[in-house]
């Protein structure tokens, strides 16, 4: 089982993040269950969302407490809430990051100390290029795609497509498409300097 | 006809519904924006009192808001259907997940099913319907808020075709019409009172006979095992055995399989018609068990759980069936309901160390530091905002 964890606040797509996210993998072939956590239904308040992924059915409904995957889609989280408890040992953080603030906390290890893996992405860029709007949720699930290999792109791009109006589903999966060519360069990069050095 | 009035968790229901209509996807179905939920039942009842299959949805102060016309529709035995986002009860406001609502109004009259997710919940309103419509008894489709009306998981989704096989189309018992005047709701002094509710009675216990062949019927047209009354889970050789409605059975089902790799004689009974109780289904189900632990989303507050007392009074019928039963009050306003903490309740109970009456999970040391540690310390008013005040007092993980 793929236990995905969301954090981001009211208005920023969480919820429906990972219901895309279940939606693409249910129709991968594979089982999955998405459902959110609310403190209070507000604009800006912290949302959690959570996502279960398995090849055989999913009965559990606790919230995910031992995520493989934590995707922050809003960085002001990182200092305030415990946004990676729990996560497992070989683990991933995705984080939503402008680049300015990337480049200058380097590999963005620091970001999330007890994460083995940490990828950042510029998901709000990504989404106000394309569609004109900072809601970083598509683009945050296109770089998903490029991070656990588990739901491929054009999954999400279906899910997209069925979620939204045509104008504004190509836009986001743009975004997403976006997000995920990001991660894989950014991946491709890392490795080309690790064979460099070795 | 769908007359509704919106509130959390079940919005989108509403929202979804009326957007049906409107494409004329439903037609010839018609949705009422009602002014409350005490509106929205009571056009139900008009509504199905004229002949139209007639279906809404709530949840917790809404089910309230709607409970003198609860009643009416189970005492005109009208056909309605509704889908309850079960819900807590304010005050303190709450707007997540437990059983209260629905159990609240259980002497309604109305027929209670309880989802484990969502085929079921999915399943069961087409059954729903045929139990209605038969029996002339409205039946509420209960599942948890947010934790089932906000899930997104697989399911399957009958097709037109397969429903209508199942369903026919709606034969309505008594019609007001104009042309062929009759009553309906007129007033029962004490010379009849009785025996209209003796027959509504009779009429709800005959759902237990119809509603697993009812079920069967349509498990066979849509090729998914069918829901039952109740149902037990690895039950051979139990010696525990853990009841419980709702959304919580599949966690509780995955901490079963682990306690039962671990060697531990564990097992679980999944109930599904509330109303009408099926005391003679459980006491098969329970028949091989030492005791039996009831999780409970809801309370009777100064007495005891919910469906503890009617499990106990169903178990000592002669010939009594020798089990000994607990409550375990869990998931209240929205808790989640963690394996750890199950893992820990199997593990106790299997000790025997299962204590007649308690709550899962209860904060003991919030209540201290809110001065609740002791009965002495208990200062009048409300509790709500002391314990608020003391929620976050140190930095916690959530």
């Amino acid at each position: 089982m793929y236990q995905i964890r969301l954090h981001g606040r009211g208005g920023q797509g969480v919820v429906t993040a990972a219901e895309l996210v279940a939606w693409a993998a249910i129709a991968d072939g594979r089982y999955a269950l998405a459902f959110p956590s609310f403190g209070s239904e507000r604009t800006g308040a912290p949302v959690e969302a959570y996502c279960r992924i398995d090849d055989k059915p999913i009965r559990s409904r606790e919230p995910v407490t031992e995520p493989d995957l934590v995707v922050v889609l809003d960085p002001t989280l990182l200092g305030q809430r415990f946004v990676f408890n729990g996560i497992k040992s070989d683990g991933t953080a995705l984080i939503n990051l402008p680049v300015a603030a990337s480049s200058a906390t380097g590999t963005g290890t620091g970001l999330a100390p007890r994460a083995a893996h940490v990828r950042t992405v510029p998901a709000t860029e990504f989404a106000r290029q394309r569609t004109g709007r900072p809601l970083p949720n598509a683009a945050m699930l296109g770089a998903g795609a490029a991070a656990n290999g588990i739901v491929p792109l054009a999954a999400v791009r279906d899910a997209i497509a069925a979620r939204f109006p045509r104008t504004i589903a190509e836009a986001n999966a743009a975004a997403a498409t976006d997000a995920f060519e990001y991660l894989r360069f950014a991946a491709h990069a890392a490795s080309e300097v690790h064979r460099v050095h070795t | 006809m769908v007359p509704a009035y919106p509130i959390s968790p079940q919005t989108h229901i509403v929202e979804a519904l009326s957007a049906l209509v409107r494409r004329g996807e439903l037609a010839p179905c018609e949705y009422i924006n009602a002014e409350s939920e005490f509106g929205a039942m009571s056009l139900c009842i008009g509504a199905s009192a004229a002949g139209s299959r007639t279906y809404t949805a709530t949840s917790s102060q809404g089910l309230l808001f709607m409970a003198e016309a609860l009643y009416n529709a189970a005492g005109l035995g009208l056909p309605v259907v509704m889908t309850v986002a079960n819900r807590a009860l304010g005050a303190p406001i709450n707007i997540w997940n437990d059983q209260s609502d629905s159990l609240s109004q259980r002497d309604s009259g109305w027929i209670q099913l309880y989802a484990r997710d969502n085929q079921a919940a999915c399943d069961l309103h087409p059954i729903a319907f045929r139990l209605a419509e038969e029996l002339s008894v409205p039946v509420m489709v209960c599942m948890d808020g947010f934790v089932l009306t906000h899930a997104v998981e697989r399911i399957a989704v009958p097709d037109q075709e397969v429903v209508d096989a199942f369903l026919p189309a709606y034969r309505p018992q008594q019609i007001l019409d104009p042309d062929v005047p009759m009553s309906i709701g007129a007033m029962v002094g004490p010379e009849a009172f009785t025996e209209v509710r003796f027959l509504a009675d009779g009429r709800m216990r005959r759902a237990l006979l119809r509603m697993p062949e009812l079920a069967e019927r349509y498990a066979k047209l849509v090729g998914r095992p069918a829901e039952h009354l109740a149902r037990g889970y690895r039950l051979d050789g139990a010696r525990t055995v853990f009841l419980a409605m709702g959304s919580v059975l599949g966690t509780l089902e995955d901490v079963i399989d682990e306690a039962r790799a671990d060697g531990l004689a564990v097992g679980a009974v999944e109930l599904t018609c509330f109303r009408p109780f099926p005391a003679q289904r459980l006491r098969t189900l329970l028949a091989g068990a030492e005791q039996v632990i009831v999780l409970e989303r809801a309370f009777s507050a100064g007495a005891a759980g919910i469906i503890t007392p009617e499990l106990i009074a169903a178990l000592a019928d002669p010939p009594a069936v020798p089990v000994r039963c607990s409550t375990v009050v869990a998931g209240l306003g929205g808790r989640p309901i963690t394996k750890k903490a199950l893992r820990m309740l199997v593990r106790d109970a299997a000790a025997s160390r299962a204590a007649r009456f308690s709550f899962l999970g209860l904060d003991r040391d919030l209540l201290s530091r809110a001065g609740y540690g002791r009965a002495s310390d208990d200062a009048p008013g409300s509790t709500a905002e002391r314990l608020l005040a003391r929620l976050h007092t140190r930095e916690e993980p959530r």
